[in-house]
């Protein structure tokens, strides 16, 4: 059975999905994608969507689910990547993704999680040191 | 009996020609010059075609090859017609009184039997009527071309993206947005954030005239098309009446930024960027 590869980079994990996603493709994703979290303890989960043709409800939530459990294992997510088809579609199934980051490619995404690092850690120290 | 009909039309081509022509000044008046000149060529063609698909002896139907010079003539005819702005009427009109010059000539020639004469008659009329109604429908479609072109080019007129600084593009909306135009500025949108890469697009309904639930909802569909990209939008261009408005429809846009003018986006999204803008001392 195929699956999508979940990447350890760092205190991130890159998850690029380059296939059209089926449902248990998606369900796979999301277990590996919070087993990945725990045992690493990633601060941030990059999701790369470029590959992504076609979305249906189902992986429209997917993602959005995928996006608030990293949230909850405390680790921000980002989606990156998504195709302007990709994001009118959503947006005509009434799925906006509301609370999830999005950004254009990889390496914008990787700045706003390290901006989102660095402001988390001066948060922390200000919290340790009163 | 078909044989008789060509050969009438065949041999008196030149005076059906002259007195159509005659017929012609009578119905629609002196005209132009130009114009005369364009109909006196016209009236050739067509009647030179006419008897030459006519002598082929097919009367039945004018789609076959014999028929396909006498409908190029008046394809041309119909289409520079239209294009010049005259009425279907003037067009269906000049082209049914040829039917008077044809049918002298066969009543003159076959006055001799009356039977032979209406099966004459009857036929040429048959075959006259299928091309005028031909002639209608290339008019009308020529008409039809020249509306959705017309609605093509005004899609094309009011969407454009411009890209005001690295990273920060510009959408100006001119017209009111409806489904089909929003689907087009949307596609557009998402398309120039990804070819300019970039992180902020600012939004002017400067030129949209008015707010509706229906045009806010679009708007609110592109703002969050835009932010599943990655890219932020900034809303400018709002007048008075226009907040005015969209309190009043109870329109909710607590997520999405919004600018009086262009000026003051463009001055919020250099500053996200991270830029700031100083005035150089003057010298």
């Amino acid at each position: 059975m195929d699956r999508i590869p979940v990447l350890k980079m760092g205190e991130f994990l890159l998850v690029s999905i380059q296939v059209d996603m089926h449902d248990r493709l998606a369900m796979t994703l999301q277990d590996d994608i919070t087993e990945m979290i725990v045992k690493h303890g990633s601060e941030g989960v990059l999701i790369d969507i470029s590959g992504l043709n076609m979305v249906d409800s189902f992986i429209g939530r997917m993602i959005s689910n995928i996006a608030s459990m990293s949230r909850i294992l405390d680790a921000e997510a980002v989606v990156v990547g998504m195709r302007p088809a990709v994001a009118i579609t959503l947006v005509e199934l009434g799925l906006e993704l509301p609370g999830v980051r999005t950004a254009l490619n990889v390496e914008r995404g990787m700045d706003i999680l390290r901006k989102h690092m660095r402001a988390t850690d001066v948060a922390a120290d200000a919290d340790f040191n009163h | 009996m078909a044989n008789s009909l060509q050969g009438i039309i065949r041999s008196n081509e030149s005076e059906i020609y002259a007195r159509w022509l005659e017929l012609q000044q009578r119905l629609s008046g002196e005209g132009d010059i130009l114009k005369q000149q364009d109909r006196r060529d016209q009236s050739r063609r067509l009647v030179a075609a006419f008897s030459r698909a006519v002598e082929s002896g097919n009367l039945d139907n004018i789609h076959t090859p014999e028929w396909r010079p006498v409908l190029d003539v008046l394809s041309d005819i119909s289409t520079a017609r239209a294009a010049s702005g005259a009425t279907i009427s003037e067009t269906a009109t000049f082209f049914f009184s040829v039917k008077q010059p044809i049918f002298e000539v066969l009543q003159r020639e076959l006055s001799a039997d009356p039977k032979q004469l209406t099966e004459a008659v009857w036929l040429t009329s048959t075959v006259v009527d299928k091309l005028g109604l031909y002639t209608i429908e290339i008019f009308q479609k020529t008409r039809e071309d020249v509306i959705r072109r017309q609605q093509q080019e005004m899609m094309e007129l009011s969407t454009p993206v411009v890209k005001l600084f690295d990273e920060l593009i510009a959408l100006p909306l001119i017209g009111t947005l409806d489904s089909a135009r929003t689907q087009v500025v949307m596609e557009n949108l998402l398309n120039n954030i990804v070819s300019a890469s970039a992180s902020i697009a600012i939004v002017d309904i400067t030129g949209v005239p008015t707010v509706d639930t229906q045009v806010a909802q679009h708007l609110l569909k592109t703002v969050a098309a835009a932010r599943l990209m990655g890219a932020d939008c900034i809303i400018s261009g709002l007048r008075p009446q226009i907040a005015q408005t969209i309190v009043h429809l109870g329109v909710e846009l607590h997520n999405v930024t919004t600018k009086a003018t262009m000026a003051d986006a463009l001055k919020l999204a250099l500053q996200r960027m991270g830029y700031s803008i100083v005035r150089r001392e003057a010298a």
